[in-house]
């Protein structure tokens, strides 16, 4: 193998049912950088790496290590370690019943005998010199999910490994964490190991990567040094067309104009839920779009869920067209035409075995009642209604959901609740791991249904989304509603500056 | 992140606090020595009757000394996440084997001992197989191999019989005296308390078990499959061997566990251990093991076993001795166990979230 | 693919999709049983019409009776059915409860009295009182599994080791018999009729399912709460009513099933009445191919399944299986059907036949 070169994939396939997951992708990784591997939802990004790691099997192409003579075989992730291929992956991959020590250690030492005393000193250094805030000896599941995603990433840095996979790990880090993360990815880098890096974070790529692999439809799009493409391009590449709707929905006018004629549809005061938050007052108008923002953690979520009844409401008072109205739970909320996207699809929004066309009417239904059952036809006339609307990407509407990409998935969750015809729609994370060519079809279809008249709330992690979506925004610190900013306040520093917390 | 780390410092301090620092298992294995103590020092002083004798607890591990290894096997089992239904009926075929062995064809005891080995094994590898590289449900898998254990004991021999070969008699009436224990009768005569061969046996699988759980790679491995397969399978664990382990040593303790239940009945007979596989689960269950997996301890299973019998003791003691007590005590207890685990979990699921 | 390849391949997935029908699985196997028994002994499907000892018209043969005894566990499969979808787990219990439903229909027709000269409560009355305790009992599982989060089987565990105690509890361990001939109506024969009645009642219970699965959501309720709990729960459900619900639908088949049973023999026998009968019942569901971790379910094909358990209960005991020994046998044939239905080996299967495929295709 030439030079520096540490991995070298050569025509890969992968066939799933139904689908030709990656069609001859070449992926090349050098000692010492940090590659980036960008693509849509779909592009094949998660295949390759899991194809990489063991976790599939591939049907044709060869894989060759640094080090070793002639291509490698790789049947599990075990095979995968040995070999010096560390990994971490989207979703948390340890084990919450074991302890922090443990899943640190587990499948990685030689012997049949556990010293737990040894791995437990270890342990502590480890989480010391990271500074993350768990002990060895606790339980794993009683971390916060942003200490367990560090934990796995400790894990995966301690290996000594040639090749380092991230495939998204920041999703669920705070930005002090991320910025740990990249310190220690710069150094991995200058003791020579290879990284390749996966997200949906355009910044974050352009902050850490030297090099950037683009997938699009599972084959590659092509291989490109970091200086020698400007964003614009390679959102372009990853589309596959030349677009700039990024510019696009900027120079769309906000609609919403907060004057005397403003109708509120929905006002709390003082509301809290059993989810920790600290009592807060918040107001919508007819067809506003505004926002809650703040960090992971700092209980934006939990406000929405509490208007939604989502988790246990403890106190305070809801008035809806200046009716007072109590929320008990979802389904009181959805009578009075409030929709809720939630943060977690997979978890909290899809209901994968089911189709796209019962995912589709299921909230409808259940509004409708148990003993009024859509019939088979009007059902489907709905499903290809939305489907053809929101442009969902599906074989057919009987195809189960969970067999969509993560995009599509979301624009299906988008229908089920459009369909209930909300008056008051809040939309929880809408564009979290998905595409960004669904992430600019989203932000358009909010600004339009605001313009229809319908109020959105809407979360994101990332500021510019909603700088450019929202005319205000509540800013969350600590569980509690710290402030709120409209007009010229819209602004990057002025939010950074009110969430980080003036009394500094 | 900086506050998290104060909290948990703080929650040092204080019984509660100390509870909520366990994992799991010790929280859950705490509950049950407790309870199984209190029941017991319960008995003693309120029943007296014959709890204040040492022999009464000796009699409680000489007929359970064979639910104590089965329900070692069903916890191993358990924690990896599956379930092993077949260990009653594996019980009934070892004893009946052994007993078919041993009187009709002039077998001597340690060809039995062989057989009960073999049969165990070759459930625990064929079901293990069936559940770790076939992928098939082990609810379903070890039902059949209930079936099948069960069926097989009747086409082996159909009607019960009592063993009478000399040498399986003499072993099965080997009692071992424990000094100091021994307790005075009525006629003034010192009757010494004694185990069974097979007491030794349990608590020796109790303590391997044990080990095997707590100090090897392996035993680990079966807690990380059963808390999440996936997880297990992408920390590079090698998930199917170690489903398949769980079964094979399961199966290899039904075969124990049947040879020492065939030692302590001294008979075959199809209705042997009936429900025994229900008793190893409850056990289990009480002892702290959560069918969800990644969550119990041997330990834990043995006071299950023991805090089971003991319950049914002091039931039948207070004066309900009709046969259907027997039942619905049993299942009192288990009912007791499994609510107070769901609220302990809940409550600290609860505080984990807030933290 | 090309057009021509298209045309070539439309009857092969006619075929395939046959193959991937839920109800081929059990069709198959029913099919088999039957090809099976017309090749060893054809008079299996023989059925003659005779009299019984009352005077009665009564069809007899094999078929029949594995549509008479096949009758209860047909109606438990219902019930299994929806309690697998909604709750991801099985009930152990329907045995046990099937005890208790009987004791008390006995308990309530003879007023205490072991041997009673008449009833001393009309049937239908002695059959609400067991409908509502077999429901409370279901209810009372369900409460376990929804609200304090127990593993069904486990949960379930808890009834099946109290409720034959129960059962005996109820009648004070006394065997009741009942001498009116009314009341064998429902495990036999109604004269003039020459079908059993067994049959009649499972027939109306899938009607009934049918219906109710037709005119109400309780299908997409079910397999949604079974799929996602959570997500459920965010669309407006009550993910926790919904189990209970299940497990309160497989409390009335109990009781149906219950009186059937007792009504079979007149009497009960705590330890011995519908013996085992938790598994069949489970068997049928996994048969139907429905997945025993919830979600998605197949009525009609766990039915089907139901009958497949029966039909092959019964062609053993024809051909002289003790029925002790049944269960090994049984044993032998869910364990070939599981291996044949499960994925990894469908999937080695299949990965076999594309290779021969494509070799043939390089010739």
């Amino acid at each position: 193998m030439e030079g520096n070169v540490v991995l070298k994939m050569r025509n890969i396939h992968k066939i799933f049912p139904g689908v030709h997951a990656l069609q001859g992708v070449d992926f090349t990784l050098r000692k010492g950088e940090i590659h980036a591997l960008m693509g849509e939802n779909g592009a094949g990004k998660s295949t390759l790496i899991k194809v990489l790691t063991g976790v599939y099997g591939k049907e044709d192409g060869e894989i060759f290590l640094d080090g070793t003579e002639g291509a490698v075989a790789i049947h599990s992730p075990q095979d995968a370690q040995n070999m010096g291929i560390s990994t971490v992956y989207q979703e948390i991959t340890l084990c919450p019943n074991l302890t922090v020590a443990e899943n640190m250690f587990i499948a990685r030492t030689k012997g049949a005998v556990q010293n737990w005393k040894k791995m437990n000193a270890d342990t502590d250094r480890i989480l010391e010199s990271l500074q993350i805030p768990a002990r060895a000896s606790q339980q794993l599941g009683t971390c916060s999910l942003a200490v367990q995603q560090m934990i796995a990433i400790a894990r995966a840095v301690d290996m000594e490994c040639k090749v380092l996979i991230l495939d998204e790990p920041t999703s669920s880090l705070d930005e002090q964490e991320v910025e740990k993360l990249f310190k220690l990815m710069r150094d991995l880098r200058a003791k020579g190991v290879g990284i390749i890096f996966v997200t949906h974070f355009l910044e974050q790529v352009y902050e850490v990567c030297d090099r950037i692999t683009v997938m699009r439809d599972g084959k590659l799009v092509g291989e490109y040094e970091i200086e020698k493409l400007p964003r614009v391009q390679l959102v372009s590449k990853m589309l596959g067309k030349e677009v700039d709707d990024l510019s696009d929905i900027k120079s769309e006018v906000k609609t919403f104009d907060a004057g005397k004629d403003a109708v509120p549809v929905l006002e709390a005061e003082g509301l809290v839920s059993n989810a920790g938050i600290k009592p807060f007052d918040f107001h919508i108008n007819k067809g506003e779009v505004n926002g809650f923002t703040g960090l992971l953690g700092s209980g934006r979520s939990e406000c929405v869920r509490a208007i939604f009844g989502a988790d246990r409401v403890t106190g305070g008072k809801v008035r809806m067209g200046g009716r007072d109205v109590k929320i008990a739970k979802p389904l009181d909320a959805m009578k009075n035409g409030i929709a809720y996207l939630p943060e977690d699809r997979k978890v909290d929004g899809i209901v994968g075995d089911l189709s796209v066309r019962d995912n589709i009417i299921l909230a409808q239904q259940v509004l409708k009642g148990f003993f009024k059952p859509f019939s088979r036809a009007e059902a489907n006339k709905v499903a290809d209604e939305y489907i053809k609307l929101l442009n969902i990407k599906t074989a057919s509407k009987d195809t189960p959901i969970k067999s969509l990409s993560g995009g599509n998935q979301q624009k299906v969750i988008l229908a089920r609740w459009l369909f209930t015809h909300p008056e008051y729609l809040i939309l929880d994370e809408p564009t979290r791991g998905i595409d960004v060519g669904t992430k600019v079809d989203i932000q358009k279809l909010v600004l339009k249904l605001a313009s229809e008249g319908m109020s959105v709330t809407f979360i994101s992690s990332e500021l510019d989304e909603m700088l450019r979506t929202c005319s205000r925004l509540i800013v969350m610190r600590d569980r509690k509603a710290v402030g709120e900013l409209t007009g010229d306040d819209l602004n990057q520093g002025t939010v950074m500056s009110t969430i980080a917390g003036g009394d500094k | 992140m900086a506050k998290t780390d104060k909290n948990n410092a703080s929650a040092g301090k204080g019984l509660g606090a100390k509870l909520m620092g366990m994992t799991d298992t010790n929280l859950l294995l705490t509950i049950t020595v407790i309870v199984f103590f209190l029941m017991y020092i319960g008995a003693v002083v309120f029943l007296r009757a014959g709890f204040l004798k040492p022999q009464t607890f000796f009699l409680l591990l000489n007929s359970n000394a064979a639910l104590i290894i089965l329900a070692c096997g069903m916890s191993l089992v358990m924690i990896t996440g599956g379930i092993d239904i077949s260990v009653g009926g594996v019980t009934a075929l070892v004893s009946m084997c052994c007993a078919v062995y041993l009187d009709y064809k002039g077998g001597n005891v340690f060809g039995a001992v062989l057989i009960a080995l073999a049969i165990g094994l070759a459930f625990g590898a064929f079901q293990g197989f069936m559940v770790a590289y076939l992928d098939i449900q082990p609810f379903i898998v070890t039902l059949a191999g209930m079936f099948f254990a069960k069926g097989m004991t009747t086409v082996v021999n159909s009607s019960p019989f009592n063993v009478a070969n000399e040498a399986f008699v003499a072993l099965k009436t080997t009692r071992i005296n424990v000094p100091g224990l021994g307790s005075v009768n009525k006629k003034g005569i010192y009757v010494p308390a004694y185990v069974e061969i097979g007491v030794l046996i349990a608590i020796l699988v109790v303590i391997v078990m044990f080990a095997l759980l707590r100090w090897t790679k392996m035993g680990r491995n079966f807690y990380a499959v059963g808390g999440n397969k996936q997880s297990a399978l992408m920390l590079g664990i090698n998930v199917k061997r170690t489903k398949f382990l769980s079964h094979l040593i399961c199966g290899l303790l039904a075969g124990i566990g049947g040879f020492i239940y065939f030692l302590h009945v001294g008979s075959g007979s199809p209705s042997n251990a009936a429900g025994a596989e229900m008793d190893a689960i409850a056990s289990s269950i009480i002892g702290g093991t959560m069918l969800t997996g990644g969550v119990g301890n041997v330990v834990g299973t043995f006071f299950g076993v023991l805090s089971l019998s003991t319950i049914q003791n002091i039931v039948s003691s207070i004066g309900f001795d009709e046969a259907w007590w027997t039942g619905i005590t049993k299942a009192a207890m288990l009912c007791l166990f499994l609510v107070v685990q769901s609220v302990v979990m809940s409550v600290r699921k609860k505080r984990n979230a807030t933290n | 693919m090309a057009n021509s390849e298209n045309a070539r391949t439309s009857s092969a997935g006619f075929l395939k999709n046959l193959v991937r029908n839920q109800c081929f699985i059990p069709i198959a196997a029913l099919l088999l049983l039957a090809v099976f028994n017309l090749i060893a002994d054809p008079s299996f499907f023989r059925i003659t019409l005779g009299y019984n000892s009352a005077g009665n018209p009564v069809l007899s043969g094999f078929i029949i009776d594995i549509i008479n005894n096949g009758s209860e566990l047909a109606i438990l499969a219902i019930g299994m059915t929806l309690v697998t979808a909604a709750s991801g787990g099985q009930d152990i219990s329907v045995g046990a409860a099937i005890a208790i439903a009987g004791s008390v229909i006995l308990r309530v027709l003879c007023g205490g009295n072991a041997r009673p000269e008449t009833l001393q409560a009309p049937i239908i009355v002695a059959f609400l009182v067991a409908c509502v305790v077999a429901m409370l009992f279901g209810a009372f599982n369900g409460i376990l599994v929804a609200y304090f989060k127990i593993q069904p089987m486990i949960a379930t565990l808890i009834l099946y080791t109290a409720g034959r105690s129960i059962a005996a509890w109820i009648n004070n361990n006394e065997l009741p018999v009942i001498s009116d001939p009314k009341f064998a109506y429902f495990g036999g024969f109604i004269p003039g009729i020459p079908i059993p009645t067994p049959c009649f009642i499972a027939v109306a219970c899938m009607i009934v399912i049918g219906i109710v699965l037709k005119m109400t959501n309780l299908r997409l309720y079910t397999q949604a709460v079974g799929i996602n709990q959570s997500s459920s729960k965010l669309n407006g459900l009550n993910p926790e009513l919904i189990k209970v619900l299940a497990f309160v639908i497989l409390g009335l088949c109990v009781a149906v099933a219950g009186l059937i049973k007792v009504s079979r023999v007149s009497s009960i026998n705590y330890s011995v009445i519908a013996k085992d009968i938790e598994m069949d019942a489970i068997l049928a569901v996994a048969l139907g191919g429905n997945a025993l971790s919830g979600g998605k379910f197949n009525m009609t094909a766990s039915i089907i399944g139901a009958f497949v358990i029966q039909c092959l209960t019964t062609t053993l005991y024809k051909f002289g299986v003790s029925s002790t020994a049944l269960p090994a046998y049984k044993a032998v044939v869910v364990i070939l059907l599981v291996v044949v239905s499960a994925p990894t080996v469908r999937e080695y299967l299949n990965k076999i036949t594309q290779k021969m495929k494509l070799s043939k295709e390089v010739a």
